[in-house]
């Protein structure tokens, strides 16, 4: 115990010079694979490097990580340094969705696609005021645990419990789906078999050493994604500005690509905010953009993955700190990712629209044979490629750019490396967030309190086990695009979770019967209008399309929650002094009655 | 508890909610403000951007950076005021 101790003290306090290590040896990987390649190396064989040899060094480093204490394993014990939490919460939050999806979002949808980037960074300015850094204070290991016990009992717990399993499962589904593709596109094997390939590079990383290990692999994973985004997006911009800054340069490319709009005959121009398929302005694309912005913010303030992460800080003030270098980190990819959008748009409309069909390279060949994710079809035989006949799914856009723009096929090894790495991490992240809620919630504060310490982490190992399979299971099926999956798993969190915690915090009359009653209507409700909507044909409401749900589900909880506590007894003044000792960093807890902590 | 008084507590407390509200107002403004005139936004040119397509897109994401620091640095020194901050 003691010298695991000091081994890992020794550890943090070199984290530095141990990352900036990795980070170099991963740069000098790169140039020898280029070299390589140069030297006639096929590519399938430099897929494979880069697909295989990441996932050994977070094998690695999860094997490292292995530990069988409790604290190690639920909250890292409590050692990361903020800037590092904020890498690693980088990882965490930045999934298939943002690397793989996003930019493909917004090449297709132009403006409106950024209410994806405005989502899922503003919700950071929640978090980091309204959430983490009482829940840093209040210190047990799981979110599930602070309903527990600001709301007295497991009637909340479990609330807690359902909502974070039908969020995070709804969202891990969709990593699954992501790794897929990519395993499949750089290993050549089929899609079904490939999740199942990536399944063993999840759970290295997480089944020995639970949030340590998933911790100090996320930060690697951190490195490796934003080296693999950003330097495509920076070549391309010195490709055709001249400047290594993308983010200064694509307003020229934006330029560039309204001017070919009209010649082109398109009709939404890439820049024009609030548009309707003509062209036009449309009141419901400026209610959608508003109720997604509005859904994907409140929902980064409810998913317990990245809440967990703020239980890893040594104190409440590194908790705060912590949340600014996440948002910091996770705003170097975002702010790419339009630029990533923009160049692939311009480079699609220059070189490829208008082509003779039977001379396109041999990219459009290859992706054409993942599942039906790329098509072309010669609408009007006459041999030349129209943009009506080049259908490209968004979640391909990202991993086939490096090809589409000509770049030597190192730099898209890179970036499947890079998605693999984002898909990898979230994929983590969320699955020791249900895991762990069902270990420690459901099983040792439910069922059986006595458990040993030896027996908790079994349970846990073969939960997390046991996800992952079922996970990667109905990923096999299908069933909708990336994007789509995780904005419900947003919406879900957002209606059953961000009322409870932040009422439970800021609002001292919050009773147990309010709260519970606040996250059964409102959850109710998003859930009731997501299924409605996607599987029985429901009319939309007021026009909003179901990856906003939460739209309807959190006013609802609200409301519900105040009136039920208004009308129930104030909570007992021990509650009372509770909440008070959270409010405040330094000093202890007040526990109330009965409270059951560790 | 660290000792603090109840008229001290409440007193940190308001401080600190002021500070939250504070933030909350400006996230508002830079998440939903802003872009309800994108469209004329985007007649002006910023940094070679549309300005409506550039706050949706950058102007914003600098906007949320520095709130979240902001607030971090904001609130520490109010600890250290009332003598809550950790050692």
């Amino acid at each position: 115990m003691a010298t695991s101790t000091r081994s890992s003290n020794a550890f943090v306090s070199n984290l530095g010079k141990i990352y900036g290590g990795y980070a170099g040896g991963f740069i000098g990987f790169v140039i020898i694979l280029a070299i390589l390649e140069q030297m006639g190396v096929p590519n399938k064989i430099i897929g494979y490097a880069f697909v295989f040899l990441t996932i050994a060094v977070y094998a690695y480093i999860g094997i490292l990580s292995r530990t069988m204490e409790l604290s190690e394993y639920y909250v890292a014990g409590r050692v990361v340094p903020p800037f590092f939490n904020g890498m690693a919460t980088g990882a965490d939050w930045m999934s298939a969705a943002s690397f793989i999806s996003m930019a493909g979002g917004l090449y297709l949808t132009g403006h409106a696609g950024l209410g994806y980037v405005l989502g899922w960074t503003g919700g950071y300015v929640l978090v980091g005021v309204l959430l983490a850094p009482y829940l840093r204070k209040f210190g047990q290991f799981t979110v599930p645990d602070f309903l527990g016990v600001r709301y007295e009992g497991n009637t909340a717990r479990l609330c807690g419990v359902v909502v974070l399993f039908c969020a995070s499962f709804t969202y891990i589904v969709s990593q699954c789906f992501g790794i897929g593709i990519i395993t499949s596109r750089f290993l050549g094997i089929p899609f079904e078999i490939a999740i199942f390939v990536g399944l063993i590079g999840i759970l290295v990383c997480s089944m020995l050493g639970g949030m340590r290990a998933v911790t100090w692999t996320q930060v690697a994973q951190y490195i490796i994604l934003i080296i693999a985004y950003l330097t495509p997006v920076v070549w391309l911009s010195t490709q055709l500005y001249g400047l290594p800054i993308p983010e200064l340069t694509y307003g020229q490319a934006l330029r560039d690509i309204t001017a070919l709009e009209p010649k082109l005959g398109v009709v939404k121009p890439h820049v024009g905010a609030y548009l309707g398929a003509k062209g036009e302005f449309s009141w419901n694309e400026f209610h959608n953009f508003w109720a997604l912005v509005l859904c994907l913010m409140v929902g980064t303030a409810s998913l317990p993955h990245i809440l967990m992460r703020y239980f890893t800080t040594p104190n409440v003030r590194d908790a705060r700190t912590s949340v600014g270098w996440s948002i910091f980190f996770i705003f170097l990819l975002y702010f790419t990712a339009p630029a990533y959008a923009a160049f692939a748009k311009l480079e699609v409309y220059r070189n490829v629209i208008g082509q003779q069909i039977a001379s396109l390279p041999a990219w459009v060949q290859n992706w054409s044979q993942v599942g039906g994710l790329l098509t072309i079809k010669d609408g009007n035989n006459d041999g030349i490629l129209q943009l009506g006949e080049f259908i490209i799914n968004q979640d391909i856009i990202v991993l086939s750019m490096p090809e589409i723009a000509g770049l030597p096929y190192v730099i898209s090894g890179l970036v499947a490396a890079g998605g693999l790495a984002a898909a990898l991490s979230t994929a983590d992240g969320l699955l020791l967030a249900i895991a762990n809620a069902l270990s420690h919630d459901v099983y040792y504060k439910m069922i059986d309190p006595k458990a040993s310490t030896v027996r908790r982490l079994t349970v846990a190992r073969v939960i997390l086990v046991g996800v992952a399979i079922i996970a990667a299971a109905v990923a096999g099926t299908r069933p909708a695009g990336i994007i789509q999956m995780v904005a419900w798993a947003f919406s879900l969190a957002a209606a059953g979770l961000f009322v409870p915690l932040v009422l439970g915090i800021w609002w001292k009359r919050t009773t147990a019967a309010g709260a519970i009653a606040g996250m059964i209507a409102g959850f109710g409700l998003c859930l009731f209008y997501l299924i409605g909507t996607r599987y029985f044909d429901m009319p939309l409401w007021f026009g909003i399309r179901n990856i906003s749900s939460a739209l309807f589900g959190l006013p609802v909880a609200f409301i519900v929650t105040i009136v039920v506590s208004l009308m129930t007894r104030a909570p007992s003044r021990e509650m009372q002094e509770f909440v008070d000792s959270i409010r405040v960093p330094k000093g202890e807890l007040a526990w109330a009655k009965g409270a059951v902590h560790e | 508890m660290a000792a603090l008084t109840p008229s001290q507590r409440q007193e940190y407390w308001s401080r600190t909610s002021r500070l939250m509200w504070i933030i909350m107002a400006l996230w508002f403004f830079f998440s939903f403000v802003v872009h309800l005139f994108a469209v004329q936004l985007n007649n002006i040119q910023f940094l070679g951007f549309p300005l409506g397509f550039y706050m949706a897109a950058q102007g914003s994401l600098i906007a949320f950076v520095v709130l979240c620091f902001w607030n971090a640095i904001a609130q520490n020194k109010i600890d250290k005021e009332f003598g809550v901050a950790e050692d």
